[in-house]
């Protein structure tokens, strides 16, 4: 049996699909955090059952990637979970009016029903079964309410076959329904409720996005530095050191295994950046100077994801995201940018048109540096001053604006308008702000660890043999002649096809001025994604935008380095 | 007082009357709860022709200036 789990969006059908299958996936308190389906398994009358996590649609007609999607599973499953917000229920009721019409059994999770008290909602549940013709059963994801009899009745779900209906009449229904099952006691507004309206209107709207941007950067670089300082630093120099210098006199001091190993000693010292060994620059790039940053941005992200504050963001930059062709939702990608490219690239489905999917992952590709790369231009450019950070943050910045802005006046077509729902605020428990932080570390540790040790193995033989130097030669006239880098920079470059943090490890090795590193680090930043990002968008663009979009990568890279060494 | 949404003033009610745009458009609007006969009030509008705030149902929903200016509105005056 293959269940489907359908709704409107942010209605939280992931928090009840990771409920019923014990899969856990991501959730937000925003439309759209789930823009491809995941399945899992569950027990229905102790046989197995597969459950889909269906991106949320408001209706069967799709108007966006994610919910072309949604009307594909629909095809393919045996019964459908109607999520509905029980808070919402005008509104919610349209999809299952629709789900009603399709030959398929539905059964109806009246979900964030403890919700529904404190907001003065009564409905009806006896009568809005008998009208619906569908069992219809309250449930709480959250806290796990009404959970295990959900799962009790989806053999009870039944498809009543309804007739295809108008859009009018459907609404018109739907106004008899809610006439008859819901009762609404009017009450005053609370002081969140004053704050959702003030977070949108002009003035106090800015002042408010301006104080949590701001709030946002220096609580990450507070916990971030002191992650590094109190903890991860004293770690590796107190503990690790010792080990590792033992390991070397152990391994002889010298010698191909031992720099590979262990790296190679600078002035008889173990170098963590410059070593350059599995066990030294391995370990202590991604966990020393990466991880104390993912910990940090990630839960400074989530809380803004789970309070429900980014599709206010992304009304007041609306008009200036139509600048660069995009409208003002393309703004979640972009901070998802911020954190890793690949979920950005991925949550660009969300966007409606094919061209602004297109500018939406090209910009996040070349300027927006995912937080490996940041933690590494914070702790290596920023070793020469925090001016020359300042210089990366600026440019990379003005090319955001410059090339969006090309890319909207060059591509026929024009930007769509922006139509989302603004979700209330809520109050995210804590267990599910750290248990959503838990997941996004383990998927870096996990993904991103094994790369950065293949990449430091992979640098090390090919040194041996050699190979750099003959690609170095080769590219000298781009890399020194346009870019005014050392020539040895070109294998960083390399590098930064595998991973960024890597190689901007790798820049640092030889010696660079302030003005190269700053280089450096922004033509490494957007000159072509990782190997994570690049196979996401080649998925997501097909090979002919990708290719396009690949060419604009490498060219603006060249020509932005080109122009700082000039300017420098 | 006919208005279109766009020139509604914040925190005014009304109920609109008609939406002038092609079936794609009317689609969109109406699976979020907007069609004609509706109750509505709106919240803000964002600086430089920015995006309208709605709330209609129990729903907030943001829509671009000029998808606001063909939402024509019967606006219930002195009334909040």
């Amino acid at each position: 049996m293959k269940i489907l789990l359908m709704g409107n969006p942010n209605v939280g059908k992931s928090v009840l699909f990771s409920r019923l299958s014990g899969v856990r996936v991501l959730s937000s308190n925003y439309p759209g955090t789930t823009v491809g389906y995941t399945r899992g398994f569950t027990k229905v009358n102790n046989e197995p059952a597969e459950v889909i996590d269906v991106p949320g649609t408001y209706t069967l007609e799709p108007t966006c990637e994610a919910e072309e999607i949604a009307l594909k599973m629909l095809k393919t499953g045996d019964v459908v979970i109607s999520v509905i917000d029980a808070t919402n229920l005008e509104r919610n009721l349209y999809l299952t009016l629709q789900l009603l019409e399709k030959d398929i059994p539905v059964i109806v999770a009246l979900n964030l029903w403890d919700d529904t008290r404190h907001r003065g909602i009564n409905i009806d549940l006896d009568k809005l079964q008998s009208i619906l013709g569908v069992p219809v059963i309250p449930t709480s994801a959250l806290t796990g309410y009404g959970i295990k009899n959900l799962v009790k009745n989806i053999p009870k779900a039944s498809a009543p076959h309804a007739p295809t209906r108008s859009l009018d009449e459907r609404w018109a229904l739907i106004g008899n329904i809610t006439g008859q099952v819901q009762q609404i006691t009017h009450r005053h507004h609370r002081w969140y409720e004053r704050l959702e309206d003030a977070s949108v209107k002009p003035r106090f709207g800015y002042i408010i996005a301006a104080l949590v941007l701001s709030a946002s950067f220096f609580i990450i670089r507070f916990i971030g530095e002191g992650l590094i300082g109190y903890l991860f630093d004293p770690l590796f120099n107190n503990l690790w050191t010792p080990v590792l210098m033992k390991l070397s006199n152990f391994m002889g001091g010298g010698g191909f295994l031992h720099d590979v190993i262990v790296g190679k000693l600078i002035s008889g010292q173990i170098h963590f950046v410059e070593s350059f060994g599995l066990l030294s620059s391995g370990l202590y790039v991604p966990l020393a100077m990466v991880l104390p940053y993912i910990v940090s941005f990630y839960l400074i992200l989530g809380l803004l994801e789970d309070i429900g504050y980014l599709p206010r963001l992304a009304v007041l930059l609306d008009t200036t995201m139509h600048r660069l062709g995009l409208h003002g939702y393309a703004i979640i990608p972009t901070l998802l940018g911020l954190g890793c490219n690949v979920p950005a690239v991925l949550a660009t489905r969300v966007l409606e048109s094919k061209r602004e999917r297109f500018i939406a992952a090209t910009l996040v590709c070349i300027a927006i540096p995912c937080v490996s790369a940041q933690a590494m231009i914070f702790g290596l450019v920023g070793k020469y001053g925090v001016q020359y950070v300042a210089i990366v943050y600026a440019t990379l910045f003005i090319v955001w604006l410059v090339l969006g802005t090309i890319l909207n006046r060059t591509m026929k077509g024009l930007s769509p308008e922006l139509l989302i729902e603004i979700p209330p605020y809520r109050l995210p428990p804590w267990r599910t702000v750290f248990q959503k932080l838990e997941m996004r570390i383990r998927g870096f540790l996990v993904e991103a660890v094994p790369i950065i040790l293949a990449a430091v193995l992979v640098i090390n033989v090919l040194f041996v043999m050699g190979v750099f130097d003959y690609i170095a030669n080769f590219a000298a006239p781009v890399i020194t002649g346009i870019l005014g880098l050392p020539k040895e920079s070109v294998t960083a470059i390399i590098i930064g096809f595998l991973r960024k943090d890597a190689a901007l490890g790798m820049l640092a090795l030889s010696p660079m001025t302030a003005k190269q590193m700053v280089i450096g680090s922004i033509v490494l930043t957007m000159f072509f994604p990782c190997i994570a990002t690049f196979v996401v968008l080649l998925k997501e663009l097909g090979l002919k935008d990708f290719l396009k979009s690949a060419g604009i990568m490498i060219s603006s890279a060249i020509i932005v380095g080109g122009i700082l060494n000039i300017l420098l | 007082m006919v208005q279109t949404l766009s020139e509604m003033r914040a925190d005014e009610c009304g109920s609109i009357l008609e939406i002038h745009g092609g079936q794609g458009l009317l689609n969109r609007l109406g699976a979020l709860g907007i069609i004609p006969g509706k109750k509505i009030t709106k919240i803000s509008t964002a600086s430089m022709r920015g995006p309208v705030t709605i709330q209609v149902n129990r729903t907030q929903v943001a829509l671009g200036f000029g998808m606001a200016s063909k939402i024509i509105v019967d606006v219930d005056r002195g009334v909040k």
